[in-house]
């Protein structure tokens, strides 16, 4: 699972985020009882979940079948919380707005602008990244499409673009080249690799693969 | 993204409580717009109140009327059977709006609850009274292709953003809400408002109060039926001009029409006097043109949006034609 394999790989990395969560998790406990106005701590009495200004908590996922318990700030967005605090990079930032679907990712199933939702938002949601695609070694067959088809140039929008089409195929909005171009217009390509794109996503769709 | 603290209620009424009791805090369901907001720092709330977790997601028919939870998604409204077969117009038009992946999270209350798209607005470094009041408006000597023909202020003339809302205003939808002062029901047309002098108002609800449901009463708008969009591209843009149209039509008479247009107002556009002239008539090309231009007799438009009055009487009669013909 990468985000296992990092932990082995970057152990130094590792230690250094600790050491500054531990850091923030001490000042962020002082700060979130000074700024704190006394209506929400009454909240949190009944509340189902809280965090001050500063306050991280603690949110528990599923990440590409593996469950993963971290604490985030409530401004963290579940973008932010993928490639920054997991590693996972996969998932590309392009506009950060909703506006070209390079962070496309799936949760429980469906996909979504992952730089337009908060972690905290994630708990107890089962998130699939690019990362969690592949089976091992064996591609998916919307990956081995991408590259027989040549559906990229500079590769950026790519890991949205896969995410989405494989959702697009799995709706049943991957019908005919019209309805595969408009349930793909989320996803912006500036090297205009639409075309093959759109055959690759064909040539998946009428493989008959399960996907 | 400004710090801000976060609360997940578990009743409706400590989400309502939450955010009456504090002048900072706003409610957040999918976030595809607040979050796209508060990163360009237009909107800086110090609270976030979730309201994913309550029970307002449901799709269902309470009798003839459809009640549609304020957390439905846009993407499961659209496919969902009883909206394919009741409303299809409501199904034509999310399906126009955004993409697969923000449907897959924006809800139908914070659809309702979206701000415009003007760029004046959006830059905090222009003025804008809906930003800001009595900054000024950018957009009236400034750039304003993209805004409103009708019902526009000396304040603002910034439009609308949403598909789904030209529908159910079309459609004749009531809004559910509920507040500190209990449950109220807002007809869809008098929810938005105009802007007037208080541009910074986008609709009618008062502090603390939370869109809980929308309801569409039976109607027989079932076929002839068609939500026609203009962009600048094909799919993924905000509309230029949009028309919902709606008939009932038996023996070639239109027994009643539906019309309302988007990306020409501060609110979904409905066109009354269009409805009323096209009652009875035959559903013929010159009948539409007519209705048409009769809508657009109270347009007033600015200095490069001028093509968005002729564009409408185009788009209106040809929505009027693909309903009829379908």
């Amino acid at each position: 699972m990468p985000q296992e394999n990092d932990q082995q790989n970057h152990p130094q990395k590792k230690e250094k985020h600790e050491a500054r969560r531990d850091f923030l998790k001490q000042s962020s406990a002082m700060m979130a009882l000074a700024l704190t106005p006394p209506l929400v701590m009454k909240a949190a009495q009944h509340d189902e979940a809280i965090a001050g200004i500063f306050e991280k908590m603690p949110v528990s996922m599923e990440i590409n079948g593996k469950k993963v318990q971290v604490t985030v700030e409530p401004r963290v967005t579940l973008l932010d919380l993928l490639r920054e605090q997991l590693d996972l990079t996969g998932t590309k930032k392009g506009c950060d707005h909703g506006q070209c679907g390079a962070c496309t990712v799936h949760v429980n199933g469906h996909r979504i602008n992952s730089c337009l939702t908060l972690a905290v938002m994630q708990e107890g949601k089962k998130i699939t990244t690019i990362e969690g695609l592949a089976n091992g070694e064996q591609l998916h067959p919307v990956q081995e499409a991408f590259i027989k088809h040549d559906g990229f140039q500079c590769g950026y929008c790519t890991p949205g673009q896969i995410m989405s089409a494989v959702a697009c195929i799995r709706e049943g909005h991957a019908g005919s080249p019209e309805e595969i171009r408009e349930f793909m217009s989320g996803n912006i390509c500036r090297c205009g690799a639409y075309d093959n794109i759109v055959h690759a996503i064909m040539d998946v769709k009428q493989g008959g693969k399960t996907v | 993204m400004n710090q801000f603290s976060y609360v997940r209620p578990a009743s409706l009424k400590a989400a309502i409580d939450a955010v009456a009791k504090d002048n900072t805090a706003r409610f957040i369901a999918g976030g595809t717009n607040l979050l796209d907001l508060m990163k360009s720092g237009v909107v800086i709330p110090e609270k976030l109140v979730d309201i994913n977790r309550l029970p307002l997601k449901d799709i269902q028919l309470n009798g003839n009327t459809l009640h549609i939870g304020a957390l439905a998604l846009n993407s499961e409204l659209a496919a969902h059977e009883l909206v394919t077969t009741h409303h299809p117009l409501l199904s034509q038009a999310l399906l126009a709006g955004a993409s697969q992946q923000l449907r897959n999270m924006a809800t139908v209350g914070g659809n309702m609850m979206q701000r415009t798209r003007c760029t004046y607005f959006y830059d905090t470094t222009m003025p804008c009274n809906k930003r800001s009041p009595n900054s000024g408006c950018g957009a009236i000597g400034g750039i304003n292709r993209m805004h409103a023909i009708f019902g526009s202020s000396e304040s603002c003339i910034a439009v609308h953003p949403s598909d789904m809302c030209v529908a159910l205003a079309a459609l004749d939808a009531t809004v559910l809400v509920s507040g500190p002062k209990g449950n109220r029901r807002i007809p869809f047309t008098d929810f938005h408002r105009l802007p007037g002098n208080t541009p910074q108002l986008d609709n009618n609800l008062a502090k603390g109060e939370l869109i809980t449901a929308v309801e569409i009463p039976a109607n027989a708008y079932t076929k002839n039926v068609y939500y026609l969009k203009v962009r600048d591209r094909a799919s993924y843009a905000f509309a230029l001009v949009s028309v919902a149209a709606a008939l009932d039509i038996s023996n070639n008479v239109i027994r009643s029409a539906r019309l309302a247009m988007g990306g020409v107002a501060h609110k979904p556009w409905r066109l009354y006097e269009a409805e009323k002239a096209l009652a009875g008539k035959a559903p013929t090309e010159e009948n539409f043109r007519d209705a048409a231009n009769i809508a657009l007799q109270s347009a007033k438009a600015y200095q490069h949006n001028r093509f968005k009055t002729g564009l409408s009487v185009n788009s209106i009669q040809t929505a009027l034609l693909k309903a009829a013909s379908v």
